[in-house]
């Protein structure tokens, strides 16, 4: 800082020190928020419900999704999703109450719009928010027909996909708000 | 720093070397140099400045203890837990601080990071990191727990490794950011908001559904840690930070707020951080971390040299508020003596407990039991172990214990 600036900042204090110039009393934050249309939200707004609120246009099958399991998934999630070295995506089912769990898309996950959610925003690991619609819709029913939660030739898409009713669908019980430990 | 000063400062060094070696040898008496007691560093010109400080090489040793569930497959997937066996006080440094990240740390330019606040608002709003830079900051010292912490202590056998590599998956810094509620409140809230959902901006855009109450409460749009930005590893250049709750709630790289009517049941609050019950149901929103102490020191891997007097020390902290005491037990938990504590006026904080122990070089067992001010008090390993299924691996609290033995070596027992 020059001399000079030095001399007008100390003047400034100096004077504000007198009248009170610098202070506020206004609490208000700045607002520095600007608006956003709608067509740049949803570019941006990627999560979906259980309602299936969001879902994008596009549909696949099983069928259709076996191909992109084989090229994008199995490498870390092993064949018809058997896991290894990256979670299991299939079976398990009735082994929740056991000593020995396995934990599944089919046999835990109480939602199908979690897995088109959790496939589209970060999958595959090495390359997320490449699939395309039609991808995540035709991997996410591979993942479930594997499970056999629906069939081969199932079509998944936003109307389909919400009403699929998962096995463990009524297996969590919500702590919030807290109960008493 | 320019290149003249640089310059300047490399002359000095070289001089200095030179004035300290021959050139003053030959003008002093010979032996004249160990008359006045000093080390070789003593003798020559020290190190010159550098732009960021580093540790002394001699304390290399103290580092994160990794864990790569998947390997070189996804080496940023996984933990780096905090040494705290080797450390003091109640700050952890910024660079010792856990990591829990699912997709590696992504590299973000500020410039063009933008956080989108949006949903069941009036004002869908768009910040940069500039703007949020320029809100009034709230500064506050917390604690901060992944779940998964001390999940090595519920293996059928007890782990022989330092306490940090178990219990090391949380830490405590000074934070400072927005309130979350001011920035909500620009935007307008709706009445049917009852959750958010936040978003980071690493490539696993890792999500959690947070209830509206918390980001009222004490939800910080947090920008500094201990004073400088953010680290990459903890979510520069903003992060959510939710006080005493899940460590992964307070999402890092945060990109995105949707108000929501519900929560959004994403797949990191669904297959993973719900809690499993021995009926093969599990417990969802399981938020607050619960009350907790470890003792740091003497702990599992350490030698205790000889009989004699030393301090037991270590960490208390709860998601519900202040430590309210922490007792210390030398026998395995027949009995209990308070401790010292530092700190403990700060809710949701590391708190520092010490307490002088003489060792009569007879084996002992060393356990810690805190409480909190809701009276809530940290429960025995196997009371804990009951409420859940075998596989439970989140949320564990319970009280942790090291064995002394006659040979003075610590050992990690289930007691």
């Amino acid at each position: 800082m020059s001399t000079r600036n030095l001399t007008t900042l100390l003047s400034l204090v100096a004077l504000a020190a007198c009248t009170g110039v610098m202070q506020t009393t206004s609490s208000k934050p700045p607002a520095l928020g600007t608006p956003v249309g709608a067509a740049e939200i949803a570019r941006w707004d990627i999560s979906i419900p259980p309602s299936g609120a969001g879902l994008p246009a596009g549909s696949g099958s099983a069928r259709q999704g076996q191909q992109v399991y084989e090229q994008k998934c199995l490498a870390c999630h092993g064949a018809k999703g058997a896991g290894k070295p990256a979670d299991a995506l299939a079976g398990g089912v009735g082994t929740l109450a056991s000593k020995t769990p396995v934990r599944t898309v089919g046999s835990y996950w109480p939602y199908a719009t979690t897995l088109f959610d959790y496939v589209r925003r970060a999958m595959p690991i090495n390359n997320p928010l490449s699939l395309t619609s039609d991808e995540v819709y035709a991997v996410t029913a591979y993942v479930l027909a594997l499970n056999g939660i629906i069939g081969e030739d199932a079509v998944m898409n936003a109307q389909s996909l919400p009403q699929v009713k998962m096995p463990n669908r009524d297996g969590f019980v919500s702590d919030w708000p807290p109960r008493e430990r | 720093m320019d290149e003249k000063s640089d310059g300047r400062r490399r002359f000095l060094a070289q001089g200095a070397a030179l004035a300290g070696g021959t050139a003053f040898a030959a003008l002093s008496p010979p032996g004249a140099a160990q008359e006045i007691a000093g080390q070789p560093w003593e003798r020559v010109y020290g190190a010159p400045f550098t732009g960021y400080g580093q540790p002394s090489k001699f304390e290399a040793p103290v580092i994160r203890h990794i864990g790569r569930p998947y390997g070189d497959l996804a080496p940023g997937s996984g933990a780096a837990l905090s040494p705290i066996e080797s450390l003091e006080g109640i700050i952890t440094p910024s660079s010792l601080h856990n990591i829990r990240s699912h997709s590696g740390t992504p590299d973000i330019d500020p410039k063009e990071h933008r956080l989108l606040i949006h949903g069941l608002v009036a004002r869908p709003l768009m910040f940069t990191v500039d703007s949020l830079l320029s809100y009034p900051m709230t500064t506050r010292t917390h604690f901060i727990e992944c779940s998964g912490n001390s999940s090595r202590a519920t293996t059928p056998q007890p782990a022989q490794v330092p306490a940090g590599a178990i219990h090391g998956n949380a830490a405590c810094s000074e934070w400072t950011g927005v309130p979350l509620r001011v920035l909500l409140e620009e935007a307008g809230v709706d009445a049917s908001a009852k959750w958010l959902l936040a978003e980071g901006a690493d490539s696993a855009h890792m999500s959690r559904s947070i209830p509206i109450e918390k980001a009222f409460d004490d939800a910080l749009v947090a920008l500094y840690q201990n004073g400088e930005r953010l680290r990459p590893e903890q979510g520069y250049p903003v992060r959510l930070f939710l006080p005493g709750w899940e460590g992964n709630m307070s999402v890092k790289w945060l990109r995105r707020i949707k108000a929501t009517d519900g929560p959004t049941h994403t797949k990191d609050e669904t297959s993973k951080y719900t809690d499993p019950l021995p009926d093969g149901r599990s417990l969802q929103f399981t938020f607050e971390m619960g009350v907790k102490s470890v003792i740091t020191r003497p702990s599992s891997t350490m030698t205790l040299p000889r009989p004699g007097l030393y301090e037991i020390t270590g960490l208390a902290w709860s998601g519900a508020g202040r430590i309210q005491k922490v007792e210390v037990s030398t026998d395995g938990g027949a009995t209990w003596t308070a401790a010292t504590l530092l700190g403990e006026e700060r809710p949701k904080s590391f708190v520092r407990f010490r307490l002088p122990w003489e060792w009569s070089g007879k084996p002992a067992v060393l356990q810690s039991r805190a409480t909190d001010e809701k009276g809530r008090v940290q429960p025995p390993r196997k009371e804990w172990t009951a409420r859940y299924s075998p596989d439970m691996r989140y949320h564990n609290n319970s009280i942790v214990s090291w064995a002394v033995g006659a040979d003075g070596k610590v050992t990690h027992v289930y007691a």
